[in-house]
């Protein structure tokens, strides 16, 4: 993920300081990677040094200072840039399942493969359940609902890859080992 | 003994074994999702489960009572009162409107057709479609004749709903809309459901999960194509 855009597009929507642009990062992406204060600070000091965002006054409410950060007509082109790039799907497949079970039919026994590939997919249907009861808790928001929705079905699609590798599992094992 | 369920049932069609000595245990009040890939024999127990069908060996009970060796008189009695059906395709009445598909329980049940009116409009409302109560199935969605068709499942107020595919049919939203009714209602009511699904997605709404591959229960979870070999 792009912070440096994302919080480009979250100031968009009018001035905010570090404080209020985090709580508003954890409402909009609610099951996002989070973003600790230091980095939402670091971000935006980087932002200004390129002159992407600048200060928009000083806000002094009875605590420290506050400084609102708004964005500039060249920080409006590159966000503008980055919606309008499409995002080319990933060119090599990173994924860490993939990796493991690969490396499981390689070094262990047929059962003991079978017995990780069905509790990984235990896990992955546990967290599925766990999202679902997100996404339909009557007090979830559309940002909640949109994020458990992404999850879900990535969840989805890992585990009807691992029914089918089971399916194969078999095969695979024979032909990796004979190498 | 749990509140529904089998032990070692058998069910073949011919010569095709659809459940080789399937046991199941569903909990009352329980969500239970019963997945696997086509033909493995989820929609026979369901319908084993339901008395809809009877196994060939095996025992199914319900609340203590066998039910597989129950009279078809029994078992059709239990389908009215105690079990609510939903199926794929909403099998609605289509010369009904919506108000009289859900009513329909009711009326066989011997209720008065005020009575049952009112309580299907109140279910149709429940359900968000109050509005459609006096069209028919072909002037509705997939997504509303499935609403009115969970309606008429749940308007007896059955213990138990027996869901089979019952998003299989509709798009993503307009299944979430059904699977989220289906889901508060029968929280709501502590109906115990059943709920027959290919669909991983759909199955997380459950409490609980079982496989079947090829009649038998898949511990795994998995495939089972690779335990054959």
């Amino acid at each position: 993920m792009s912070t440096p855009h994302v919080l480009l597009g979250l100031l968009a929507t009018g001035p905010k300081h570090g404080y209020d642009l985090k709580r508003d990062y954890d409402l909009r992406l609610p099951k996002a990677k989070p973003l600790p204060y230091g980095q939402v600070y670091a971000t935006l000091g980087r932002l200004e040094r390129d002159g992407l965002v600048a200060r928009a006054g000083q806000e002094r409410e009875a605590g420290p200072d506050r400084t609102p950060y708004a964005v500039t007509p060249p920080g409006e082109a590159a966000l503008d840039s980055w919606l309008g790039a499409v995002e080319p799907p990933l060119p090599h497949l990173n994924s860490v399942l993939l990796a493991k079970v690969i490396i499981t039919l390689l070094v262990a026994d047929l059962s003991r493969a079978r017995d990780y590939l069905s509790r990984q997919r235990q896990a992955h249907t546990d967290r599925l359940r766990e999202l679902t009861a997100v996404k339909t808790d009557p007090t979830a928001s559309v940002a909640d609902v949109i994020a458990a929705d992404y999850g879900i079905n990535h969840l989805d699609a890992d585990l009807r890859w691992l029914r089918t590798t089971l399916d194969r599992v078999a095969d695979l094992h024979g032909e990796v080992t004979a190498r | 003994m749990s509140f529904l369920g089998t032990r070692a049932a058998v069910r073949s069609y011919g010569p095709t074994p659809a459940l080789r000595g399937v046991t199941v245990d569903v909990a009352e009040g329980e969500i239970l999702a019963v997945t696997g890939p086509s033909g493995c024999g989820k929609s026979t127990l369901l319908h084993c489960l339901a008395g809809i069908m009877r196994v060939d060996a095996g025992e199914v009970f319900y609340r203590g009572r066998r039910i597989d060796t129950s009279s078809e008189g029994e078992r059709a009695r239990l389908r009215r009162t105690e079990f609510g059906v939903l199926f794929q395709f909403g099998q609605l009445v289509a010369e009904l409107t919506a108000a009289e598909n859900v009513a329909l329980p009711l009326l066989l049940a011997g209720a008065r057709r005020r009575e049952a009116r009112t309580a299907a409009l109140a279910w149709l409302d429940r359900l968000g479609v109050a509005d459609l109560a006096d069209q028919h199935p072909g002037e509705m969605s997939g997504g509303q004749q499935q609403r009115c068709a969970l309606a008429r499942a749940l308007v007896t107020e059955p213990r138990v709903l027996f869901a089979d595919e019952p998003t299989g049919a509709l798009d993503t939203l307009a299944g979430e809309q059904v699977l989220g009714h289906l889901v508060r209602l029968a929280r709501e009511q502590r109906t115990t459901v059943v709920l027959v699904t290919h669909d991983a997605r759909v199955a997380g709404y459950a409490d609980r999960e079982v496989t079947l591959r090829d009649g038998v229960l898949d511990p795994t979870g998995l495939g089972i194509a690779a335990v054959r070999r």
